[in-house]
């Protein structure tokens, strides 16, 4: 009996497909992938899945999902846009959209830990209120925001770094989302691993039961996590809509998938209990290089959702098979196959 | 009380019963689990809590360790009232109230270190813990206190990698650990082979040996007739008898509880 998976390095398995990935783009695609633009490119849209994804992170580790994120996309993005073009706020416009965001996640807690809504339900439907209450709110106009580079809100949120004119041209196009997502989920990593909210995080994943027997105050403890999440969404929104410039109804769509994959293809247990920070990041990588690197090898941009679903799949089933053998036979035996299939029934 | 080494921590003297119930009534909707309980365990006496499945053993011990509120009733701990609204889990653990649950005690997929101090962590003021002085102390309970030595099983296994019977000594040592004046034990022999039974059945006894209380409750009449200083009898959410071993058998006792079963 030895120390199981738990001792290695976090992460270790989905980092080396995210270094051979990595590699088989910089042989199929050499001209995009050895240059250093498609990095500094990826630092300025990578940061809103990650910090989703990061989030999701714990919702899935506590055993839980939300479905709500896209639609906390679109409507905190809402009030920013509106805020900061319409009524020139500012600041006050980024308080005001992270403040919608933890709203709308303090909601989906209450509804799951104080109601009993499991949270596919409460969230599938906080999704549609909150998505169609930015349609109806915007009138499905998409908001331009012009000029928004000039503002202290977007050079400190989302300017480029700045080392001068003498460093390298890359180097001065190193995003600030980039830093700040780099050390919010540097963060969390901390708080997941070595504070009680992520210890509680975890055993209620694991557990609902043990966890409210132990002593952990499981209701408070998901309404944080719901609020988190909320937050991390309204973050997300404020940093693709000043990236992008640019506010439309439904810009948090594409990000479902994409981010709910990210976290699984990192090594957090769909079942709950066991979560990672930094597989997680690195499945932001994949997800995120894949597309670029399709595209630069020469298929076409249809290819990219296919290759992104079967390597969900794939990662799914590989966790399965290495970390939860029980759960395995269990999955197969629902699909009425055995542990020994194709062979001859041991005498027992 | 005999002097034993562990009496020095054990309870501070000044009361009678370390639990009392008082007409302790709990609903589930319109389910009626318990009715009208009146029990108290004293501060050095193993009780043992038998009944049928359904009986309510397990609520009753669920509402005397804060993991449910009563319906009604007052509760007393060490001869004091508590206020009902404030009772939790949490609290109990402060007032020296552990509970082993059969299987709900440890967390599967966490490693032992965490399960011996969640829901009570060493941590700064931040909420952070401190992972080196929690590991230390695990491991001393390990080594020490439950006794797993050269079995492979380090503070960084996983409740998963062990057996039931290495489970039920992770929870009861956790339960030594904190130096409670109660411990609550609901069926923990449950699937185990004889000589982990035996074992089980040895803490017991060493819990009554350092002073302390214990509530028991069981399934198999031969384990709990063996170390139980008094026996509650429950039946349908009503405590029907209290027997002491030495006055019935175990085969009068079961006989009394078969009878018990074809009143219903």
């Amino acid at each position: 009996m030895g120390r199981g998976t738990a001792g290695g390095i976090e992460g270790l398995p989905i980092i080396l497909v995210f270094l051979c990935l990595l590699g088989l783009f910089m042989y199929t695609a050499p001209s995009v992938f050895l240059s250093p633009f498609i990095y500094t490119t990826f630092l300025s849209t990578l940061p809103p899945l990650v910090l989703l994804a990061v989030g999701l992170t714990y919702v899935i580790g506590a055993g839980e999902i939300d479905l709500s994120f896209p639609a906390i996309i679109a409507f905190s993005g809402f009030v920013f846009a509106v805020l900061f073009k319409e009524y020139q706020l500012g600041w006050i416009a980024v308080i005001a959209a992270l403040a919608a965001g933890l709203l709308v996640g303090f909601v989906n807690g209450l509804l799951i830990a104080k109601v009993g809504l499991p949270s596919f339900i409460a969230t599938l439907g906080t999704q549609f209120f909150w998505a169609g209450m930015a349609t109806v709110l915007s009138g499905g106009k998409s908001y331009a925001l012009r000029g928004a580079e000039d503002s202290s809100v977007w050079q400190v949120l989302v300017g480029r770094l700045d080392f001068g004119a003498g460093a390298p041209l890359w180097l001065n196009q190193i995003s600030l989302q980039a830093v700040w997502t780099a050390l919010i989920a540097a963060f969390l990593w901390l708080v997941l691993n070595r504070h009680r909210f992520g210890e509680h995080v975890l055993f209620i994943g694991d557990s609902n039961a043990v966890s409210r027997v132990v002593g952990i105050d499981v209701d408070r403890e998901k309404i944080k996590l719901f609020t988190l999440m909320g937050g991390l969404a309204g973050l997300a929104a404020i940093f693709l809509t000043l990236e992008n410039k640019n506010f439309f109804g439904n810009q948090g769509q594409g990000y479902l998938l994409t981010a709910i994959a990210s976290v699984l293809i990192g090594g957090t247990s769909i079942f709950g209990g066991r979560a990672t920070v930094i597989g997680t990041v690195f499945g932001c990588f994949i997800i995120g290089m894949l597309e670029a690197g399709l595209v630069a090898s020469g298929l076409t941009g249809a290819w990219v959702r296919t290759v992104q679903g079967l390597i969900f799949l794939i990662a799914i089933i590989f966790y399965l098979t290495v970390e939860e053998p029980h759960r395995r036979a269990a999955l197969m035996a629902r699909f009425g196959f055995r542990r020994g299939f194709g062979r001859a029934k041991p005498a027992e | 009380m005999t002097e034993t080494p562990d009496a020095a921590v054990a309870p501070a003297a000044g009361f009678r019963d370390i639990v009392r119930l008082e007409g302790v009534q709990k609903y589930f909707g319109s389910i009626h689990a318990l009715r009208d309980i009146d029990l108290s365990i004293g501060r050095n006496e193993i009780v043992g809590l038998i009944g049928d499945n359904g009986a309510g053993k397990s609520t009753l011990i669920k509402v005397m360790t804060g993991v449910l509120a009563p319906t009604s009733g007052r509760i007393f701990i060490r001869d004091r009232a508590v206020d009902l609204g404030d009772y939790s889990v949490r609290m109990a653990h402060d007032l020296a109230i552990e509970t082993v649950y059969q299987d709900k005690s440890l967390a599967e997929k966490q490693p032992l270190w965490r399960n011996f101090f969640v829901g009570r962590q060493i941590t700064n003021r931040f909420g952070f813990i401190d992972i080196k002085r929690q590991k230390k102390i695990a491991e001393d309970i390990l080594l020490n206190s439950i006794g797993f030595r050269g079995v492979g099983i380090t503070v960084d296994s996983t409740v998963a990698q062990l057996s039931g019977g290495e489970r039920q000594g992770i929870a009861i040592g956790r339960a030594m650990h904190y130096n409670s004046d109660l411990i609550v034990l609901d069926e923990p022999t449950v699937a185990l082979a004889v000589k982990e039974v035996r074992k089980v059945l040895d803490f017991v006894r060493r819990i009554k040996e350092s002073g302390r209380a214990c509530v028991y409750i069981e399934h198999n009449l031969a384990h709990v007739h063996e170390v139980a200083d008094r026996l509650v009898v429950l039946d349908r959410g009503r405590v029907v008898a209290e027997i002491a071993p030495r006055d019935m058998s175990v085969s009068a006792l079961t006989e009394f509880l078969i009878d018990l079963q074809k009143a219903h």
